[in-house]
């Protein structure tokens, strides 16, 4: 497929190296890395104002970063020639405030960009939904408008209306923060379940058990920069950096 | 003593808003009036709208120069009285060659008027909707035009429904300025009616057929706001 034939193939479903973002005077991103095996999933930990979103952002380019590179499944993201509303097709994202679009039924959320950007006819893309629907354990939401959930309902939906477009790879940011923590365990059972599918995620979260349990990798992040990563044992339990250990610590208690 | 002396103040004020012969008389020509100022209230509010949702949409893109001209524009309209609006036109125009029929000036004025409030109104409903909708949408591959017009647009009109019909109603109302230039609707055929018969029974007509046209408008407007409410309670 590849014509140059120097091009390595990375090993890496995304690579993202030395990116940089500022906000005016401050740089929230000071070149940070993440790399991500397909069927992988990585956790990305942080206290607020790392740069876990905006890290997560710049990934489909929702931000733009300063400097960098993005590479997705071998395409660079950042050249000028890259079709970023096609490669966003391929990048799921979830919000921490769902950002369902409440004048659409469930529905409607699901099979907008499948049918507007996909280009899929109504009836496929609602048997997509139903499809996407059953997955997420709401099989009986279709027609309800998001108003009518509660949080973790809309987080579900959320993330079957970005499964839907069957992105090679679902970046999630905070996909849990905004719920009540009753509802906490239905999200999560969800991301599980993605998980043990082998779609490739990454989370930005502090739901450490959770993480434990099922990340394949933990990257903490701190000030814009990439402090420590490794496995999660390694991570939560023998942690290298004191401003890994304190972070933890705070969160823990 | 003469008869209108003997009659009592009742009857004087009968005889002043309510008279039947004068009703009788006038009627028609009057309720024909109501159909002209329906018509001019309908163009003015669907050019006035359109308008204004065109030039709200244009400028959620962002082109500078543009958006310019549009503020402006609406900054212009929204400060000017109607009235100055239509006798600039009407008396104004004829001097630089360009006269327009008197029902033309008054849908022309109204409609800039509305158009420039209802810009105003659409741009705050765009600007209302959170980020996350702009960024949820664009994160599924929909273009700028796509996100604006399948998430944001509706969700902006949701939000100016209230403001919007209120401001319509009232620059209609405003038709009934074009009785100082000549056009027939109901105030303009009433007050030729009142000078004509000496009686102000003309005039309540007015009134009454004002009414007549301006609740069902009323009313339809609280309908949209009810139907505009997805799945809240």
């Amino acid at each position: 497929m590849s014509s140059t034939a120097a091009a390595p193939v990375s090993r890496y479903l995304l690579e993202a190296r030395g990116v940089r973002k500022s906000f005016g005077p401050t740089e929230v991103l000071k070149g940070v890395d993440l790399l991500v095996e397909p069927g992988k999933l990585v956790f990305l930990i942080g206290p607020s104002g790392s740069g876990k979103s905006t890290l997560l952002r710049c990934c489909n380019r929702l931000e733009e970063p300063d400097s960098g590179s993005i590479i997705m499944d071998d395409v660079d993201l950042l050249s000028p020639r890259a079709d970023i509303n096609a490669a966003r097709r391929q990048i799921g994202m979830v919000f921490q405030s769902f950002n369902l679009y409440p004048h659409l039924t469930v529905q409607k959320n699901i099979t907008l960009a499948l049918r507007k950007v996909v280009g899929m006819s109504t009836a496929d893309a609602n048997a997509r939904a139903a499809e996407m629907l059953a997955l997420v354990g709401l099989p009986d939401k279709a027609a309800s408008y998001p108003a009518q959930l509660s949080g973790g309902q809309q987080q579900r939906i959320g993330i079957a209306r970005s499964l839907a477009l069957n992105p090679k790879i679902i970046l999630m940011d905070e996909p849990t923060s905004a719920l009540d923590p009753e509802l906490v365990g239905s999200v999560l059972a969800v991301v599980k379940d993605l998980r043990d599918r082998g779609i490739t995620m990454v989370i930005a979260s502090h739901e450490m058990n959770f993480a434990r349990e099922a990340a394949d990798k933990v990257v903490f992040l701190d000030g814009g920069l990439v402090i420590e990563e490794g496995c999660a044992e390694d991570i939560f339990l023998r942690p290298q950096e004191d401003r890994t250990r304190r972070f933890l610590a705070q969160i823990r208690h | 003593m003469t008869a209108a002396d003997a009659m009592s103040n009742w009857d004087r004020f009968v005889f002043t808003f309510f008279n039947a012969d004068i009703a009788t008389k006038y009627g028609w020509e009057i309720l024909q009036g109501a159909g002209v100022t329906i018509l001019a209230g309908l163009a003015v509010v669907i050019t006035g709208i359109g308008a204004g949702f065109g030039l709200a949409a244009l400028r959620a893109i962002g082109w500078k120069p543009v958006n310019f001209f549009i503020i402006v524009f609406v900054d212009i309209f929204r400060s000017l009285p109607p009235l100055a609006i239509i006798l600039v036109l009407f008396f104004g125009f004829p001097n630089i060659g360009i006269v327009l029929p008197s029902l033309i000036v008054l849908w022309m004025s109204l409609g800039a008027v509305l158009a420039a409030f209802a810009e105003e109104i659409f741009w705050a409903g765009i600007t209302s909707v959170p980020k996350g909708q702009w960024l949820a949408a664009r994160s599924t591959g929909l273009t700028f035009a796509q996100t604006l017009r399948y998430v944001i647009l509706p969700q902006a009109v949701r939000l100016g429904i209230p403001p919007l019909t209120n401001r319509a109603i009232s620059i209609t109302k405003n038709l009934a300025l074009g009785s100082a230039i000549g056009v027939n609707e109901i105030l303009g055929r009433a007050n030729s009616a009142l000078s004509m018969s000496a009686n102000a029974t003309p005039l309540t007509m007015g009134a009454l057929l004002y009414v007549l046209v301006f609740i069902p408008l009323v009313i339809a407007s609280r309908t949209l706001e009810r139907n505009y409410r997805w799945g809240e309670h």
